[in-house]
């Protein structure tokens, strides 16, 4: 993989909307990509994220009460998080937009698709969660610690280290614990799933590109069919050498799928 | 003073060297080593202890609830409170207490504490707490709303008790459609409540606020002071005079023939690696949400590995603090003393004895107790004019201003 020499100049904005401020970094030009991270946050720089606004302009919002995002504290469901961003993709004026929900975010994701059947101009989710699995589990991170959780999410431990070194900082700990702490708040019980949105993933007319690391320990693979079976317009796509955190193991793989996919529209 | 007995009714049948082995004794530290045969045996003599308390002289028994775990065998507190409540006399049930937050639905907990109080004909006290942190996870129970489970089933269990039914409840996590229990307390306005705790802020400014006795579970005479300094400002900010009647303390206290086997038998008090609650799963003990933002960076370096556990100390410490006392009667006494004296509290709790102490022993403890050591500290407590509620009549709450009282014909 190559590193971006660079790190990429975001415009970083707070931006209020319904009962919410959202934390926006938005960097590159090209078709909007609207990119919803994962559980545990998102480190600002990512070799992916240069990849991809080399051909978008990537807008990666921190989820309400995730890493800058202050908390509400109504807020109750992933769903509410999904509905919050429908109003800000409408506060913003963007349109054509694709979605790209990694993880955590992949089910956020699968909420707005789900809200407008015809809204998005590609999806794509990558190690979703959201589904109940029809065998194993998604990894509880109730029962592990900060670092053995991130930890668990790559398929290589040196990458994990690359990312976030041997010995993660206090501060860092201290931001996975809040991020773990609206975690729990809004995806608690069942855990990590939504039990009606299956059936509603089948009015989806967008069509989607699913991607799944083969070694990913979070979110068991079968959750990957599962979504391409129940979006009518789908494909399944596995990622070689990566767990959970594709776009951190596989960045320039999984940017490529990525282009490639949206550009066929 | 109100003298209490107090149990955590230890699952001493358990195979220690596989808790140890595991890591943990709570929470996934598999129930495939609880053996109900012995569990029987422990259910039935922990009972005779709780009798024999109240035969040597004690005015309450405290109880308590846990969950997964082999430090305590109580998974339900009222089942223990509905026992007591029809095989003792005299002594006032004290729940410390009732985990709110894990509770779905309040007005259930509301009508078993009612039906213990009028069949124990008024004698309970009941307690809460918001269950440890281990126990959100057990019982499948958010972590990150457990204050506002805890405050919000309070207000809901109070009105109940309180306020003439139906009525509708409409909370954030709570919303009742009918509140209507056909059993309400004996004792009006409704039964004490007292409030224990170990570590925070805001369950002392919490209980302070609502005039409710807080008891203090075993911690040094130096932090106990600062939560009489903290209580009693927010007393006085709440227009009341804090005083030994708001003041309650567990004293983990074990009595014994010789020094030597006191000495012995109160290291006991260590059988899980000196952790309060189990030997703790630094995660599991306290999941995100569950404990204070102003503990984040602390839990968080001890949560990986990297501090030390913030509610841990050793033995020796704690004897030097008093967390422990042990001895014969004749040398307990004096440390009671300057406990009484230095953090002036009305109720006393003894945890008398805990882990792998024998029957035998504990039974002896029991009685020592009684016999020696309450008459000398009852006598401290009238010197130093530490009226418990019951002798002050304080209020039930500082918004119910009247002392409890059973109705008449009881």
């Amino acid at each position: 993989m190559s590193v971006a020499a660079a790190p990429l100049a975001w415009t970083t904005e707070d931006v209020s909307v319904a009962g919410a401020s959202v934390r926006l970094r938005s960097a590159g030009s090209g078709a909007p990509l609207l990119v919803l991270h994962h559980d545990i946050g998102t480190p600002e720089q990512l070799p992916f994220y240069a990849a991809l606004a080399r051909r978008f302009t990537v807008l990666l919002p921190s989820h309400p009460g995730y890493d800058g995002s202050e908390r509400p504290a109504w807020m109750r469901s992933v769903r509410d998080v999904a509905v919050l961003y429908q109003a800000l993709i409408a506060r913003r004026g963007w349109s054509d937009v694709a979605l790209l929900g990694l993880g955590f975010g992949g089910w956020i994701g699968a909420e707005m698709a789900t809200m407008a059947p015809r809204g998005f101009r590609r999806l794509v989710l990558v190690g979703a969660m959201g589904l109940k699995p029809q065998g194993g589990e998604i990894l509880d991170q109730a029962l592990v610690s900060y670092i053995e959780y991130v930890r668990a999410g790559f398929a290589d431990r040196a990458a994990f280290e690359r990312q976030f070194s041997a010995d993660p900082s206090t501060a860092q700990l201290e931001q996975w614990d809040l991020n773990r702490e609206m975690t729990f708040r809004i995806a608690w019980k069942p855990y990590m799933y939504n039990p009606t949105l299956a059936p509603l993933l089948g009015g989806v007319e967008t069509p989607a590109l699913i991607a799944w690391g083969r070694g990913d320990r979070v979110v068991p693979a079968v959750c990957g069919e599962q979504y391409a079976r129940a979006l009518p317009k789908s494909r399944l796509s596995v990622v070689d050498g990566a767990g959970h955190f594709v776009e951190m193991e596989q960045p320039e793989a999984l940017a490529k799928l990525i282009v490639q996919f949206v550009d066929e529209s | 003073m109100h003298l209490m007995y107090f149990t955590e009714q230890p699952m001493s049948a358990y195979p220690a060297d596989e808790g140890r082995k595991f890591g943990a004794t709570a929470l996934m530290f598999s129930n495939k080593h609880f053996d109900p045969v012995a569990g029987s045996r422990l259910y039935n003599e922990y009972i005779e202890h709780y009798r024999l308390a109240e035969e040597v002289g004690f005015d309450g028994i405290m109880l308590n609830e846990h969950h997964n775990a082999p430090f305590c065998m109580q998974a339900k507190c009222n089942v223990f409170a509905s026992i007591l409540a029809a095989t003792t006399k005299r002594v006032k049930i004290v729940l410390l207490g009732n985990p709110l937050p894990l509770a779905d639905n309040p007005v259930r907990l509301a009508e078993e504490l009612a039906m213990i109080d009028m069949v124990s004909r008024g004698r309970l006290v009941s307690g809460f707490v918001r269950g440890g942190g281990q126990e959100q996870l057990a019982t499948g129970v958010n972590p990150a709303y457990n204050r506002e489970r805890f405050e919000e089933a309070h207000e809901l269990i109070v009105r109940a008790w309180t306020q003439a039914g139906p009525f509708r409840f409409e909370g954030t996590h709570y919303q009742h459609r009918v509140v209507n229990p056909w059993a309400v307390p004996l004792q009006k306005p409704h039964p004490r409540i007292w409030i224990p705790g170990v570590l925070s802020k805001e369950t002392i400014i919490w209980a302070a606020r609502q005039r409710y006795p807080y008891i203090a579970l075993s911690t040094a005479i130096d932090a106990t002071k600062k939560i009489w300094e903290l209580y009693d400002s927010i007393a006085a900010e709440s227009g009341y005079t804090g005083g030994p009647e708001n003041r309650g303390y567990l004293q983990r206290c074990h009595v014994a023939e010789t020094e030597e086997k006191a000495l012995a038998n109160a290291r006991q008090f260590m059988w899980m690696q000196g952790e309060f609650t189990g030997l703790a799963h630094p995660v599991w003990s306290s999941p995100s949400g569950y404990f204070s933002p102003s503990y984040r960076k602390a839990f968080v370096e001890y949560a990986v590995g990297r501090g030390s556990n913030p509610r841990a100390a050793a033995f020796e410490d704690q004897l030097r603090d008093q967390q422990i006392i042990a001895g014969t009667p004749k040398t307990v006494i004096p440390k009671l003393r300057r406990l009484l004296e230095e953090t002036r509290p009305s109720i006393l709790g003894f945890w008398a004895s805990d882990g792998f102490v024998s029957n035998q022993d504990t039974t002896t403890c029991i009685r020592l107790l009684g016999q020696e050591v309450l008459p000398a500290v009852r006598e401290m407590g009238k010197e130093l004019e530490l009226w418990s509620p019951f002798e002050a009549n304080a209020p039930v709450s500082i918004s119910q201003p009247a002392p409890p009282v059973p109705r008449n014909g009881a």
